[in-house]
Protein backbone atom coordinates (compact mmCIF):
# COMPACT_ATOMS: atom_id res chain seq x y z
CA UNK A 1 0.00 0.00 0.00
CA UNK A 2 1.09 3.28 -1.21
CA UNK A 3 3.01 5.76 2.19
CA UNK A 4 1.95 8.96 2.18
CA UNK A 5 4.15 11.25 4.37
CA UNK A 6 1.73 14.46 6.12
CA UNK A 7 3.46 16.64 7.76
CA UNK A 8 1.53 19.30 10.16
CA UNK A 9 2.03 23.04 10.73
CA UNK A 10 4.13 22.35 13.90
CA UNK A 11 6.66 19.75 12.30
CA UNK A 12 4.92 16.04 13.43
CA UNK A 13 5.71 14.17 10.77
CA UNK A 14 2.63 10.79 9.97
CA UNK A 15 3.68 8.35 7.80
CA UNK A 16 0.12 6.08 6.89
CA UNK A 17 -0.39 3.50 4.78
CA UNK A 18 -3.71 5.04 2.23
CA UNK A 19 -5.17 2.46 0.24
CA UNK A 20 -5.06 2.94 -3.83
CA UNK A 21 -8.34 4.10 -5.23
CA UNK A 22 -8.68 6.75 -2.58
CA UNK A 23 -7.44 9.96 -2.00
CA UNK A 24 -4.63 11.95 0.46
CA UNK A 25 -7.35 13.59 1.17
CA UNK A 26 -9.54 10.50 2.90
CA UNK A 27 -6.15 9.18 4.08
CA UNK A 28 -5.36 12.62 6.46
CA UNK A 29 -8.93 12.47 7.67
CA UNK A 30 -9.44 8.57 8.35
CA UNK A 31 -6.23 8.82 10.34
CA UNK A 32 -7.37 11.69 12.35
CA UNK A 33 -4.33 13.99 10.78
CA UNK A 34 -5.09 17.51 11.52
CA UNK A 35 -5.32 20.44 9.49
CA UNK A 36 -7.62 18.85 6.72
CA UNK A 37 -10.85 20.73 7.32
CA UNK A 38 -12.74 18.76 3.95
CA UNK A 39 -15.71 20.56 4.27
CA UNK A 40 -17.11 19.26 0.68
CA UNK A 41 -16.25 15.75 0.75
CA UNK A 42 -13.70 15.43 -1.70
CA UNK A 43 -15.32 17.33 -4.78
CA UNK A 44 -13.28 20.15 -5.27
CA UNK A 45 -15.42 22.64 -4.36
CA UNK A 46 -14.38 24.44 -0.95
CA UNK A 47 -10.80 24.45 -0.92
CA UNK A 48 -10.20 23.59 2.39
CA UNK A 49 -8.10 20.40 1.95
CA UNK A 50 -5.11 22.19 1.04
CA UNK A 51 -1.84 20.72 1.15
CA UNK A 52 1.69 21.86 -0.08
CA UNK A 53 3.17 18.68 -1.90
CA UNK A 54 6.81 18.61 -0.76
CA UNK A 55 9.69 19.45 -3.66
CA UNK A 56 11.19 16.38 -3.39
CA UNK A 57 8.03 14.68 -4.42
CA UNK A 58 6.78 17.35 -6.70
CA UNK A 59 6.64 14.47 -9.82
CA UNK A 60 4.72 11.93 -8.12
CA UNK A 61 1.38 12.99 -8.35
CA UNK A 62 -0.57 13.79 -11.61
CA UNK A 63 -0.72 17.60 -13.07
CA UNK A 64 -3.10 19.63 -11.82
CA UNK A 65 -6.83 19.74 -13.64
CA UNK A 66 -8.58 22.84 -14.54
CA UNK A 67 -11.35 22.42 -11.82
CA UNK A 68 -8.53 22.09 -9.41
CA UNK A 69 -7.11 24.60 -10.43
CA UNK A 70 -9.69 27.45 -10.13
CA UNK A 71 -10.08 26.54 -6.52
CA UNK A 72 -6.21 26.86 -5.69
CA UNK A 73 -7.11 29.99 -6.35
CA UNK A 74 -9.19 30.40 -3.21
CA UNK A 75 -7.44 28.54 -0.30
CA UNK A 76 -7.05 30.03 2.85
CA UNK A 77 -3.09 30.14 2.96
CA UNK A 78 -1.37 31.11 0.01
CA UNK A 79 -0.69 29.33 -3.17
CA UNK A 80 2.48 28.08 -3.92
CA UNK A 81 4.35 25.52 -5.99
CA UNK A 82 3.35 22.29 -4.71
CA UNK A 83 0.26 23.21 -3.71
CA UNK A 84 -3.13 20.95 -4.42
CA UNK A 85 -5.98 19.81 -3.24
CA UNK A 86 -5.83 16.88 -1.40
CA UNK A 87 -9.06 15.72 -2.53
CA UNK A 88 -7.78 15.86 -6.09
CA UNK A 89 -4.95 13.67 -5.68
CA UNK A 90 -6.17 10.10 -6.10
CA UNK A 91 -3.53 7.31 -4.62
CA UNK A 92 -2.03 5.41 -7.11
CA UNK A 93 1.07 3.02 -6.75
CA UNK A 94 3.49 6.04 -7.91
CA UNK A 95 2.02 8.06 -4.92
CA UNK A 96 3.79 5.90 -2.70
CA UNK A 97 6.51 8.74 -0.80
CA UNK A 98 4.71 11.55 -1.61
CA UNK A 99 5.21 13.91 1.06
CA UNK A 100 2.45 16.53 1.53
CA UNK A 101 2.58 19.62 4.08
CA UNK A 102 -0.40 20.96 5.80
CA UNK A 103 -0.61 24.59 5.90
CA UNK A 104 -1.73 26.61 9.01
CA UNK A 105 -5.48 27.35 7.93
CA UNK A 106 -8.37 25.82 5.75
CA UNK A 107 -10.69 28.77 6.24
CA UNK B 1 -14.75 38.43 24.23
CA UNK B 2 -18.18 38.47 25.54
CA UNK B 3 -16.66 38.82 28.96
CA UNK B 4 -19.54 35.82 29.89
CA UNK B 5 -18.08 32.33 30.96
CA UNK B 6 -18.17 29.42 29.10
CA UNK B 7 -20.64 27.01 29.54
CA UNK B 8 -19.78 24.12 31.58
CA UNK B 9 -21.16 21.64 28.77
CA UNK B 10 -22.65 21.98 24.84
CA UNK B 11 -24.96 19.33 24.18
CA UNK B 12 -25.71 19.03 20.28
CA UNK B 13 -29.14 17.18 19.14
CA UNK B 14 -28.13 16.12 15.63
CA UNK B 15 -24.81 14.83 14.43
CA UNK B 16 -25.01 15.61 10.57
CA UNK B 17 -22.35 17.99 8.92
CA UNK B 18 -23.67 20.88 11.23
CA UNK B 19 -24.09 19.43 14.87
CA UNK B 20 -20.37 17.47 13.92
CA UNK B 21 -18.64 20.69 12.40
CA UNK B 22 -19.78 22.19 16.11
CA UNK B 23 -18.03 19.93 18.19
CA UNK B 24 -15.02 19.74 16.03
CA UNK B 25 -14.71 23.89 15.91
CA UNK B 26 -15.82 24.11 19.91
CA UNK B 27 -12.72 21.65 20.43
CA UNK B 28 -10.31 23.96 18.01
CA UNK B 29 -10.98 26.74 19.45
CA UNK B 30 -9.82 24.82 22.99
CA UNK B 31 -13.54 24.38 24.63
CA UNK B 32 -12.83 22.13 27.13
CA UNK B 33 -16.01 21.92 28.62
CA UNK B 34 -18.34 18.29 27.91
CA UNK B 35 -19.43 17.90 24.63
CA UNK B 36 -21.92 15.49 23.98
CA UNK B 37 -23.15 14.72 20.50
CA UNK B 38 -26.31 13.03 20.07
CA UNK B 39 -27.33 11.02 16.93
CA UNK B 40 -30.17 9.74 15.79
CA UNK B 41 -28.72 7.75 13.77
CA UNK B 42 -26.68 4.38 13.91
CA UNK B 43 -23.51 5.65 12.34
CA UNK B 44 -20.24 7.64 12.51
CA UNK B 45 -20.92 11.33 11.22
CA UNK B 46 -20.44 11.12 7.58
CA UNK B 47 -20.86 13.44 4.38
CA UNK B 48 -24.12 13.56 3.09
CA UNK B 49 -23.63 14.58 -0.46
CA UNK B 50 -22.16 11.63 -2.12
CA UNK B 51 -25.31 9.89 -1.04
CA UNK B 52 -27.07 11.47 -4.07
CA UNK B 53 -24.30 10.95 -6.16
CA UNK B 54 -20.76 8.73 -6.45
CA UNK B 55 -22.30 6.62 -3.33
CA UNK B 56 -24.49 5.21 -5.57
CA UNK B 57 -22.53 4.52 -8.23
CA UNK B 58 -20.62 1.30 -9.24
CA UNK B 59 -22.18 -0.34 -6.33
CA UNK B 60 -19.63 1.78 -3.65
CA UNK B 61 -22.49 2.06 -1.03
CA UNK B 62 -22.00 -1.60 -0.61
CA UNK B 63 -18.75 -0.75 0.71
CA UNK B 64 -20.39 0.96 3.44
CA UNK B 65 -20.25 4.05 5.30
CA UNK B 66 -16.49 4.31 6.04
CA UNK B 67 -15.70 5.87 2.84
CA UNK B 68 -17.99 8.94 4.05
CA UNK B 69 -16.96 9.41 7.27
CA UNK B 70 -16.16 12.97 8.40
CA UNK B 71 -13.46 11.53 11.32
CA UNK B 72 -12.86 8.24 12.62
CA UNK B 73 -14.05 6.79 15.78
CA UNK B 74 -10.68 7.27 17.25
CA UNK B 75 -11.37 11.36 16.88
CA UNK B 76 -14.19 11.47 19.35
CA UNK B 77 -12.14 9.66 21.84
CA UNK B 78 -8.96 11.77 21.36
CA UNK B 79 -11.15 14.70 21.47
CA UNK B 80 -13.56 13.75 24.14
CA UNK B 81 -16.73 14.47 22.46
CA UNK B 82 -18.87 11.90 23.75
CA UNK B 83 -20.90 10.18 20.74
CA UNK B 84 -24.31 9.20 21.96
CA UNK B 85 -27.26 7.41 20.10
CA UNK B 86 -30.50 7.84 20.73
CA UNK B 87 -33.76 10.03 20.35
CA UNK B 88 -34.22 13.11 21.88
CA UNK B 89 -37.79 13.04 23.51
CA UNK B 90 -37.73 16.55 24.86
CA UNK B 91 -36.11 19.98 26.29
CA UNK B 92 -36.65 21.03 29.73
CA UNK B 93 -35.35 24.55 29.52
CA UNK B 94 -35.99 25.38 33.17
CA UNK B 95 -33.35 22.34 34.35
CA UNK B 96 -31.56 22.57 31.13
CA UNK B 97 -32.02 19.43 30.24
CA UNK B 98 -32.98 16.98 27.68
CA UNK B 99 -34.62 13.49 27.84
CA UNK B 100 -33.80 10.72 25.64
CA UNK B 101 -36.47 7.92 25.00
CA UNK B 102 -34.53 5.38 26.84
CA UNK B 103 -34.76 7.40 30.12
CA UNK B 104 -31.13 8.70 30.05
CA UNK B 105 -31.15 12.40 30.16
CA UNK B 106 -28.06 15.10 29.68
CA UNK B 107 -27.69 18.96 31.60
CA UNK B 108 -26.50 21.28 29.23
CA UNK B 109 -24.76 24.78 29.85
CA UNK B 110 -25.69 25.44 25.98
CA UNK B 111 -27.81 23.32 24.00
CA UNK B 112 -27.38 23.51 20.14
CA UNK B 113 -30.29 22.12 18.10
CA UNK B 114 -28.77 20.89 15.05
CA UNK B 115 -31.61 18.21 14.28
CA UNK B 116 -32.03 18.67 10.11
CA UNK B 117 -34.52 17.59 8.24
CA UNK B 118 -36.52 14.78 6.89
CA UNK B 119 -37.39 13.93 3.30
CA UNK B 120 -40.82 14.90 2.48
CA UNK B 121 -43.68 12.44 0.96
CA UNK B 122 -46.61 12.61 -0.91
CA UNK B 123 -49.87 11.81 1.33
CA UNK B 124 -50.70 9.25 -1.88
CA UNK B 125 -52.16 5.51 -2.17
CA UNK B 126 -49.55 3.34 -2.11
CA UNK B 127 -46.32 5.28 -0.74
CA UNK B 128 -45.53 2.70 1.59
CA UNK B 129 -45.13 -0.37 -0.63
CA UNK B 130 -41.41 -1.51 -1.12
CA UNK B 131 -39.37 -0.38 -3.69
CA UNK B 132 -40.66 3.38 -2.71
CA UNK B 133 -37.77 5.81 -1.35
CA UNK B 134 -37.21 8.73 0.64
CA UNK B 135 -32.87 9.36 0.68
CA UNK B 136 -31.74 11.74 3.58
CA UNK B 137 -29.60 9.04 5.59
CA UNK B 138 -27.12 6.83 4.50
CA UNK B 139 -29.23 4.13 5.49
CA UNK B 140 -31.61 5.20 2.48
CA UNK B 141 -28.93 5.31 0.24
CA UNK B 142 -28.06 1.72 0.85
CA UNK B 143 -31.89 0.93 0.55
CA UNK B 144 -32.18 2.87 -2.39
CA UNK B 145 -28.77 1.89 -3.85
CA UNK B 146 -29.48 -1.94 -3.56
CA UNK B 147 -33.29 -1.62 -4.72
CA UNK B 148 -31.40 0.51 -8.02
CA UNK B 149 -29.19 -2.51 -8.80
CA UNK B 150 -32.04 -4.88 -9.16
CA UNK B 151 -34.32 -2.04 -11.13
CA UNK B 152 -35.13 -1.46 -14.51
CA UNK B 153 -37.49 1.09 -14.58
CA UNK B 154 -37.46 3.86 -12.38
CA UNK B 155 -39.76 6.93 -11.27
CA UNK B 156 -38.25 10.14 -9.71
CA UNK B 157 -41.27 12.48 -8.03
CA UNK B 158 -39.97 15.53 -7.92
CA UNK B 159 -37.16 17.71 -9.88
CA UNK B 160 -35.39 19.12 -7.44
CA UNK B 161 -31.22 18.34 -6.96
CA UNK B 162 -31.99 15.05 -5.38
CA UNK B 163 -34.37 13.81 -7.57
CA UNK B 164 -32.48 14.96 -10.60
CA UNK B 165 -29.35 13.67 -8.95
CA UNK B 166 -30.85 10.23 -8.21
CA UNK B 167 -32.50 10.20 -12.07
CA UNK B 168 -28.75 10.36 -13.58
CA UNK B 169 -27.42 7.94 -11.37
CA UNK B 170 -30.27 5.69 -12.38
CA UNK B 171 -30.16 6.70 -16.61
CA UNK B 172 -26.18 5.97 -15.72
CA UNK B 173 -26.59 2.34 -14.73
CA UNK B 174 -28.62 1.37 -17.63
CA UNK B 175 -32.54 2.34 -15.91
CA UNK B 176 -35.34 3.48 -17.90
CA UNK B 177 -35.87 6.70 -15.49
CA UNK B 178 -39.10 9.36 -16.09
CA UNK B 179 -39.52 12.35 -13.56
CA UNK B 180 -42.76 13.93 -12.76
CA UNK B 181 -42.98 17.27 -11.29
CA UNK B 182 -45.82 19.25 -10.92
CA UNK B 183 -44.00 22.59 -11.81
CA UNK B 184 -43.74 23.63 -15.31
CA UNK B 185 -39.62 23.00 -15.28
CA UNK B 186 -36.69 21.26 -13.14
CA UNK B 187 -35.68 23.52 -9.78
CA UNK B 188 -38.13 25.58 -9.67
CA UNK B 189 -37.61 27.80 -6.84
CA UNK B 190 -33.59 27.06 -6.61
CA UNK B 191 -32.49 27.93 -10.16
CA UNK B 192 -32.83 30.28 -12.98
CA UNK B 193 -35.26 29.33 -15.84
CA UNK B 194 -31.68 29.43 -18.34
CA UNK B 195 -29.85 27.12 -15.83
CA UNK B 196 -33.39 24.99 -15.61
CA UNK B 197 -33.15 24.38 -19.47
CA UNK B 198 -29.83 23.12 -19.61
CA UNK B 199 -30.87 20.30 -17.10
CA UNK B 200 -34.09 19.72 -18.88
CA UNK B 201 -31.92 19.32 -21.97
CA UNK B 202 -29.63 17.52 -20.61
CA UNK B 203 -31.62 14.85 -18.88
CA UNK B 204 -33.52 14.33 -22.03
CA UNK B 205 -30.33 14.09 -23.76
CA UNK B 206 -29.83 10.85 -21.96
CA UNK B 207 -33.17 9.44 -22.64
CA UNK B 208 -34.69 10.29 -19.40
CA UNK B 209 -38.30 11.28 -19.48
CA UNK B 210 -39.36 14.41 -17.84
CA UNK B 211 -43.01 14.93 -17.00
CA UNK B 212 -43.74 18.35 -16.12
CA UNK B 213 -47.10 19.96 -14.83
CA UNK B 214 -48.05 16.75 -13.58
CA UNK B 215 -49.47 15.34 -10.13
CA UNK B 216 -49.18 12.00 -8.42
CA UNK B 217 -52.73 10.23 -8.24
CA UNK B 218 -50.89 6.84 -6.36
CA UNK B 219 -48.68 4.29 -6.57
CA UNK B 220 -50.04 0.91 -7.41
CA UNK B 221 -48.25 -2.14 -6.11
CA UNK B 222 -47.91 -5.85 -7.37
CA UNK B 223 -49.56 -8.66 -4.92
CA UNK B 224 -46.24 -8.74 -3.06
CA UNK B 225 -47.09 -5.44 -2.07
CA UNK B 226 -43.74 -4.24 -4.12
CA UNK B 227 -44.51 -0.99 -6.15
CA UNK B 228 -45.41 -1.77 -9.79
CA UNK B 229 -46.53 1.41 -11.13
CA UNK B 230 -47.15 5.48 -10.60
CA UNK B 231 -50.25 6.65 -11.57
CA UNK B 232 -50.53 10.33 -12.63
CA UNK B 233 -53.02 13.14 -11.99
CA UNK B 234 -53.95 12.76 -15.54
CA UNK B 235 -54.75 8.86 -15.67
CA UNK B 236 -51.74 7.63 -17.09
CA UNK B 237 -49.79 4.43 -15.70
CA UNK B 238 -46.02 4.55 -15.67
CA UNK B 239 -44.95 1.46 -14.81
CA UNK B 240 -41.97 1.26 -11.89
CA UNK B 241 -39.68 -1.22 -9.54
CA UNK B 242 -38.56 1.97 -8.11
CA UNK B 243 -40.35 4.63 -6.78
CA UNK B 244 -37.65 7.85 -5.21
CA UNK B 245 -39.70 10.59 -3.60
CA UNK B 246 -37.41 13.61 -4.42
CA UNK B 247 -39.91 16.73 -3.41
CA UNK B 248 -38.11 18.10 -0.45
CA UNK B 249 -37.52 18.38 2.93
CA UNK B 250 -39.35 19.61 6.24
CA UNK B 251 -37.18 20.80 8.79
CA UNK B 252 -37.12 18.97 12.35
CA UNK B 253 -38.98 22.07 14.56
CA UNK B 254 -41.08 19.79 16.76
CA UNK B 255 -38.99 19.12 19.82
CA UNK B 256 -38.06 23.17 20.02
CA UNK B 257 -41.58 23.84 19.32
CA UNK B 258 -42.64 21.57 22.27
CA UNK B 259 -40.10 23.68 24.13
CA UNK B 260 -41.64 26.78 23.48
CA UNK B 261 -39.14 28.07 21.10
CA UNK B 262 -40.44 30.57 18.49
CA UNK B 263 -40.56 28.60 14.84
CA UNK B 264 -41.84 29.52 11.73
CA UNK B 265 -40.51 27.35 8.16
CA UNK B 266 -37.70 26.32 10.55
CA UNK B 267 -36.09 27.41 14.39
CA UNK B 268 -36.51 30.51 14.62
CA UNK B 269 -32.67 32.73 15.30
CA UNK B 270 -31.15 35.58 15.50
CA UNK B 271 -28.14 36.74 13.93
CA UNK B 272 -25.99 34.51 16.31
CA UNK B 273 -27.88 32.19 15.67
CA UNK B 274 -29.56 31.87 19.45
CA UNK B 275 -32.87 30.91 19.85
CA UNK B 276 -35.52 33.19 22.00
CA UNK B 277 -33.92 31.43 24.91
CA UNK B 278 -29.99 32.46 25.44
CA UNK B 279 -28.95 28.76 26.55
CA UNK B 280 -29.79 27.14 23.31
CA UNK B 281 -29.04 28.01 19.19
CA UNK B 282 -30.14 26.43 16.49
CA UNK B 283 -27.89 25.24 13.26
CA UNK B 284 -28.16 24.38 9.58
CA UNK B 285 -30.71 22.87 7.95
CA UNK B 286 -33.21 23.40 10.93
CA UNK B 287 -32.79 26.94 11.36
CA UNK B 288 -34.49 29.96 10.15
CA UNK B 289 -31.98 33.12 10.44
CA UNK B 290 -31.40 36.51 8.94
CA UNK B 291 -30.42 37.04 5.69
CA UNK B 292 -27.23 38.70 6.66
CA UNK B 293 -27.17 40.34 3.14
CA UNK B 294 -30.52 40.71 1.64
CA UNK B 295 -33.04 41.46 4.95
CA UNK B 296 -35.77 38.72 5.52
CA UNK B 297 -34.99 35.58 6.45
CA UNK B 298 -33.60 32.59 5.28
CA UNK B 299 -33.62 28.45 5.54
CA UNK B 300 -30.81 26.44 3.86
CA UNK B 301 -30.44 22.91 3.03
CA UNK B 302 -26.62 22.74 2.32
CA UNK B 303 -23.48 21.69 3.53
CA UNK B 304 -22.08 24.86 3.61
CA UNK B 305 -24.62 26.66 5.59
CA UNK B 306 -24.87 23.48 8.20
CA UNK B 307 -21.22 23.52 8.66
CA UNK B 308 -20.58 27.64 8.31
CA UNK B 309 -23.70 27.60 11.62
CA UNK B 310 -21.46 24.93 13.54
CA UNK B 311 -18.39 27.28 13.27
CA UNK B 312 -20.12 30.33 14.14
CA UNK B 313 -21.57 28.93 17.28
CA UNK B 314 -18.65 26.93 18.67
CA UNK B 315 -16.66 30.66 18.08
CA UNK B 316 -19.71 32.31 20.04
CA UNK B 317 -19.26 29.60 22.81
CA UNK B 318 -16.19 30.53 23.20
CA UNK B 319 -15.90 33.74 23.26
CA UNK B 320 -16.69 35.79 19.34
CA UNK B 321 -19.13 37.95 19.23
CA UNK B 322 -19.29 37.92 15.06
CA UNK B 323 -22.55 37.59 13.45
CA UNK B 324 -23.35 35.15 10.63
CA UNK B 325 -22.43 36.37 7.43
CA UNK B 326 -21.31 33.44 5.49
CA UNK B 327 -22.07 33.88 1.46
CA UNK B 328 -24.25 30.83 0.94
CA UNK B 329 -23.05 28.81 -2.18
CA UNK B 330 -24.09 25.25 -2.92
CA UNK B 331 -22.74 22.51 -6.13
CA UNK B 332 -24.82 20.23 -7.74
CA UNK B 333 -23.02 16.92 -9.76
CA UNK B 334 -25.75 15.31 -12.78
CA UNK B 335 -24.11 13.29 -15.40
CA UNK B 336 -20.51 15.16 -16.27
CA UNK B 337 -21.93 18.45 -15.35
CA UNK B 338 -21.17 20.65 -12.60
CA UNK B 339 -23.72 23.40 -11.15
CA UNK B 340 -22.27 25.34 -8.50
CA UNK B 341 -24.35 28.66 -6.91
CA UNK B 342 -22.91 31.72 -5.20
CA UNK B 343 -25.39 33.64 -3.16
CA UNK B 344 -28.81 32.93 -3.14
CA UNK B 345 -31.94 35.20 -4.08
CA UNK B 346 -35.14 34.00 -4.91
CA UNK B 347 -36.80 37.08 -7.09
CA UNK B 348 -33.96 37.94 -9.30
CA UNK B 349 -35.48 40.63 -11.22
CA UNK B 350 -32.31 41.15 -14.34
CA UNK B 351 -30.40 38.49 -15.69
CA UNK B 352 -27.20 38.36 -17.15
CA UNK B 353 -25.50 35.35 -18.90
CA UNK B 354 -21.77 34.80 -19.38
CA UNK B 355 -20.47 31.97 -22.08
CA UNK B 356 -21.35 31.15 -25.49
CA UNK B 357 -20.99 27.67 -24.84
CA UNK B 358 -24.74 26.23 -24.25
CA UNK B 359 -22.99 23.40 -22.16
CA UNK B 360 -20.59 25.92 -19.98
CA UNK B 361 -22.57 29.40 -18.91
CA UNK B 362 -22.61 31.50 -15.99
CA UNK B 363 -26.09 33.26 -15.23
CA UNK B 364 -25.39 36.65 -13.12
CA UNK B 365 -28.67 37.66 -11.11
CA UNK B 366 -28.98 40.68 -10.12
CA UNK B 367 -32.12 42.65 -7.51
CA UNK B 368 -31.94 46.30 -9.60
CA UNK B 369 -28.35 47.11 -9.97
CA UNK B 370 -27.13 44.69 -7.68
CA UNK B 371 -25.32 41.32 -7.87
CA UNK B 372 -27.48 38.98 -5.95
CA UNK B 373 -26.05 35.00 -7.05
CA UNK B 374 -24.08 33.76 -9.36
CA UNK B 375 -25.29 30.03 -10.88
CA UNK B 376 -22.21 28.41 -12.94
CA UNK B 377 -22.49 25.54 -15.32
CA UNK B 378 -19.57 23.71 -15.70
CA UNK B 379 -17.70 27.07 -15.28
CA UNK B 380 -15.27 26.68 -11.96
CA UNK B 381 -13.70 29.16 -12.41
CA UNK B 382 -16.61 32.13 -12.58
CA UNK B 383 -18.08 29.87 -9.44
CA UNK B 384 -15.12 31.22 -7.54
CA UNK B 385 -15.08 34.56 -8.98
CA UNK B 386 -18.37 35.24 -7.88
CA UNK B 387 -17.89 33.53 -4.59
CA UNK B 388 -15.10 36.42 -3.89
CA UNK B 389 -17.10 38.72 -5.61
CA UNK B 390 -20.59 38.78 -3.48
CA UNK B 391 -18.36 37.98 -0.57
CA UNK B 392 -16.14 41.46 -0.54
CA UNK B 393 -19.53 42.65 -1.85
CA UNK B 394 -17.96 44.29 -4.82
CA UNK B 395 -20.24 46.45 -6.48
CA UNK B 396 -21.63 45.13 -10.23
CA UNK B 397 -24.58 46.21 -12.20
CA UNK B 398 -25.98 44.59 -15.21
CA UNK B 399 -24.85 47.29 -17.51
CA UNK B 400 -20.97 46.18 -16.38
CA UNK B 401 -21.54 42.67 -16.64
CA UNK B 402 -22.68 43.43 -19.90
CA UNK B 403 -19.65 45.23 -21.20
CA UNK B 404 -17.54 44.53 -23.91
CA UNK B 405 -14.93 41.54 -22.37
CA UNK B 406 -16.39 41.34 -19.40
CA UNK B 407 -15.24 38.59 -17.38
CA UNK B 408 -15.76 37.82 -13.38
CA UNK B 409 -11.88 37.23 -12.92
CA UNK B 410 -11.06 40.38 -14.87
CA UNK B 411 -13.59 42.23 -13.02
CA UNK B 412 -12.45 40.43 -9.66
CA UNK B 413 -8.65 41.24 -10.34
CA UNK B 414 -9.45 44.86 -11.20
CA UNK B 415 -11.34 45.24 -7.94
CA UNK B 416 -9.14 43.47 -6.16
CA UNK B 417 -5.73 46.15 -7.41
CA UNK B 418 -7.43 48.82 -8.74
Amino acid sequence: MPKITYITVDGTERVIDVPVGTSVMRGAVLNDVPGIVAQCGGNAQCATCHVYVDEATLDKPEPVRPDEDDMLGFTADPRKEGSRLSCQLQVTEDLDGLIVHLPERQY
Amino acid sequence: MTGGAQPASVVVIGAGQGGQQTAVSLREHGYQGRITLISGEDALPYERPPLSKTYLKDGAYLRGDKQLWLRPATYYVNQSIDLVAGTVTGIDRTARAVRLADGSSYEYGHLVLATGARARTLGVPGAGLRGVHTLRTVRDAAALGASLAAARRAVVLGAGFIGLEFAAVARESGCEVTVVETRSRPLARVVSARAAAHFTRLHREAGTHLLFGQGVAALHGDRRGKVAAVETADGRQLPADLVLFGVGAAPHTELAAAAGLPVDDGITVDARLLTADPHISAIGDCASFPAPRTGGRLRLESVQNAVGHGRLVAERLTGSLRAYDELPWFWSRQFSTTLQIAGVDERPDREVVLGDDPDAFSVLLFRGNELRAVESVNRPGDHIAARRLLHRRVPLSPAGATAPGFTLKGYLTGASTG
